[in-house]
């Protein structure tokens, strides 16, 4: 890519007069701010920060769980709303004598986790299923773009990651997933070096690796701010290459159990032909991802079109314990403008990399590389109790983030090598980030819980594990930029191996809904509708109007 | 489109340009032109007509890394149709990441893989360069072999991660992690607080 003019026929999308006058004012203080060095948050100070400002803390974000294992815990509204929720299948009507595929390991999800697992299953000598519903790689992982953490500096170590990754997580991680996380961290590198993965190195093979939000060593590889996109394309292809049986746009809407409780696979639904498939799994691994796509309090999100959350319901339902189901990852630095691409990811990168976060007046406000929860707390603190943030025609608020100043800093052209997935989201739009500064608010990013597991990637439910951002525990309540990419390889290879080395020995009776049909009584006596049904699959972006509309000819089929 | 009723399957992704999901041809009435771009990061305009790629029916081969070797005749056993290459920069001008893919093609014919490695590296496999290749190339399929195959083989490897490696399995961080884990939260926090943070050197 260069950097001349976008093609000529693309929509070229601008800043507004006030918009414009405000930028004069982030160029005036430039100079000066970037010889300030912005004080970090004392303890005191961010506890207060994030319980008066964190969307977490919103009076009426949480209620409480009426149903299930979870029974009596807090739980993030729209996630109890896909928990608390009826099957998509009626269990008295729908037969599953016929058993349509046979495995050892069924893999539930095409993303990365779920990628490792069925990489790591399959070198065990198991045969792996992997089914997903949409494409294969259509995911999260896709996404992500800052770099993924790995202690493996002379002046780092796995010590030092793990207290971080503690503090950041409010110190309620479970120890022995941190541990599992931080230990197999230089390996999962190596693994993927070995895959042939390009990351950004010296010529020496020295990684260049960054400071994130929250880390207290330069430990976040990256491959320009492609790192996601490099690691999900790297191992599709090889999960290709090893001639592993992978079904596409066909999600499991429901779990199998045999009589004792055991899962002994899943029911999958063929999005195209409204067609069910049973497949009877001697270990099944839950790798479906998040779900920003359910717009927690009606925020944008930087997710994939499948991040619905649909592994939660399906866990939950066969009798697997979640865990920090109460809280939600807001990402700092979403676009805000212009409004066509709101809520996307500006990775945290461009932080690390010396942008700073300006308000209306040029003025900081917080220390860049605070944690996400915090930097997220202080800009919705700026633009809704301070009034200092910057409205766009319209109608949505966000603060700066200066990103000439990487240039500035880091030397010419170094934005262009580092971050051209950004320099060309704007450059789309007719936005040159190299000269001017973005608009950026908060957007959603990241589920924090999920379901509970063991350090071998184990739910409580013999047979089944789970595996990424499904999983809940490792990361507390915040996560660090650049340990979802190295959780997903770790959780998702450990679960890949467990689920091999279980399928040996696993014996499941015939598959039942029995777990269905007793979820259903109990939703039943805690008065909830029958009309609430999950997963959803995906979202629903149809408006209002066109959904009238369309009503009087509707098919329900997946949706 | 979902504005009008249409509920999106195939041909719909990550929404942010990094999947090619959205592959999509186009047209402005009364312009002769074909254009190409990614519906999630397209605008619509007056009078487009377009249409989604579900997908583009590709070979991909099937390889074993290891085996090979940084070089043309690796990419051209897999997919000799890469030679058939005419020039035309018709996959270049399809390309919504603005890639130059005919500079790709040619470094991968030269043998090049490092440069073909690092020209394509911003590829999300959308497929729209092979609609348009009349000879018919699945230049993408290529480029991710090129760039697998450098950094399997050209891409200096790292000393500092073989240490640590060595030292993982000697077990050196064990007791360390091992202490930390049993920790109250107090005396965790007093660490964490007391953190040296590393300083930024630019």
């Amino acid at each position: 890519m260069t950097l001349e003019q976008p093609k000529q026929w693309r929509t070229t999308i601008s800043y507004s007069e006030e918009m414009r006058r405000s930028i004069e004012k982030v160029i005036a203080t430039r100079k000066e701010r970037m010889k300030q060095a912005f004080p970090k948050l004392k303890p005191e100070e961010k506890k207060e920060l994030l319980h008066k400002y964190h969307p977490d803390y919103k009076p009426g974000t949480n209620r409480k769980i009426r149903v299930g294992p979870n029974k009596g815990d807090l739980v993030v509204n729209e996630l109890g709303d896909i928990i608390e929720s009826h099957s998509r299948i009626n269990p008295e009507k729908i037969n599953i004598k016929k058993i349509d595929l046979q495995t050892d390991v069924l893999v539930i999800g095409g993303g990365g986790a779920g990628a490792a697992a069925a990489l790591a299953a399959h070198k065990q000598g198991a045969r792996v299923i992997l089914c997903t519903k949409l494409r294969f790689g259509d995911s999260n992982t896709m996404m992500a773009q800052g770099g993924i953490q790995a202690a493996d500096k002379s002046n780092d170590s796995p010590a030092t990651h793990y207290l971080d990754v503690m503090g950041g997580g409010g110190y309620t991680n479970i120890p022995s997933l941190v541990q599992a996380l931080v230990t197999d961290a230089p390996s999962v590198i190596e693994w993927l070096e070995n895959l042939g993965a390009m990351f950004d190195k010296e010529s020496d093979g020295t990684f260049v690796t960054m400071h994130g939000g929250g880390t207290s060593r330069k430990r976040m590889h990256a491959a320009r701010d492609y790192t996601g996109a490099e690691i999900m394309r790297t191992l599709r292809d090889e999960v290709i290459n090893q001639g592993i049986h992978v079904i596409e746009f066909s999600p499991a809407i429901e779990l199998l159990t045999d009589a004792d409780g055991n899962c002994v696979g899943a029911m999958l639904l063929n999005m195209e032909t409204d067609e069910y498939a049973v497949v009877s799994a001697k270990t099944t691994i839950i790798a479906t991802g998040g779900s920003g796509r359910l717009h927690c309090q009606g925020f944008p999100t930087t997710n994939h079109y499948g991040a619905t959350g649909d592994g939660l319901p399906l866990a939950y339902r066969a009798g697997c314990r979640l865990a920090f189901v109460d809280t939600i990852q807001y990402h700092p630095t979403g676009v805000a403008f212009p409004e066509l691409i709101s809520g996307q990811l500006i990775t945290e990168k461009m932080r690390s990399l010396g942008a700073q976060l300006v308000n209306v007046d040029g003025e900081r406000f917080v220390n860049e590389l605070e944690t996400r929860d915090a930097v997220a707390s202080a800009i919705i603190k700026e633009c809704v109790d301070r009034n200092k943030g910057v409205r766009t025609p319209g109608g949505l608020v966000g603060v700066w983030l200066d990103t000439p100043q990487i240039d500035m800093v880091k030397g010419p052209g170094r934005t262009l090598r580092l971050a051209p997935a950004m320099v060309r989201q704007f450059k789309r739009f007719g936005i040159d980030i190299i000269k001017d500064p973005i608009l950026i608010y908060p957007t959603q990013h990241y589920q924090n819980g999920g379901v509970l597991i063991d350090e071998y990637g184990r739910t409580n439910v013999p047979n089944l594990y789970v595996a990424g951002e499904a999983a809940g525990g490792i990361h507390g309540r915040n996560r660090l930029m650049g340990n979802s990419l190295l959780d997903i390889l770790v959780f998702g290879r450990r679960a890949g191996l467990g689920a091999a080395q279980k399928s040996k020995s696993a014996t499941g009776g015939p598959p039942t809904f029995n777990h269905v049909t007793r979820f259903h009584k109990e939703l039943k006596k805690a008065g909830y509708s029958p009309d609430r049904h999950s997963p959803m699959i995906l979202p629903d972006y149809r408006t209002k109007e066109a959904k009238i509309e369309l009503e009087a000819f509707a098919v329900k089929g997946w949706e | 489109m979902e504005h009008l009723g249409y509920r999106l399957l195939r041909g719909c992704g990550c929404r942010s340009g990094f999947c090619g999901a959205c592959a999509t041809v186009y047209r402005i009435q009364g312009d002769y032109r074909l254009r190409t771009g990614l519906a999630c990061q397209t605008p619509v305009k007056e009078g487009m007509v377009f249409s989604m790629l579900p997908f583009h029916p590709a070979t991909k081969a099937r390889y074993n890394l290891k085996e090979l070797q940084p070089n043309a005749q690796s990419l051209v056993r897999y997919y000799p149709e890469l030679m058939r290459c005419l020039q035309c920069n018709s996959c270049s001008r399809a390309c919504p990441q603005d890639l130059q893919v005919i500079d790709i093609m040619a470094a991968a014919m030269r043998g090049d893989v490092s440069t073909a490695a690092d020209l394509s590296f911003d590829c999300i496999m959308c497929g729209l360069c092979a609609t348009r290749c009349p000879a018919e190339i699945v230049q993408y399929n290529v480029a991710i072999l090129a760039r697998r195959l450098y950094g399997t083989h050209v891409a200096p490897r790292s000393k500092h991660l073989q240490e640590r490696l060595k030292e993982m399995k000697s077990g050196r961080y064990d007791q360390e992690v091992a202490k930390l884990m049993k920790m109250s939260t107090e005396e965790l926090t007093k660490l964490y607080n007391a953190r040296q943070i590393e300083v930024e050197v630019a």
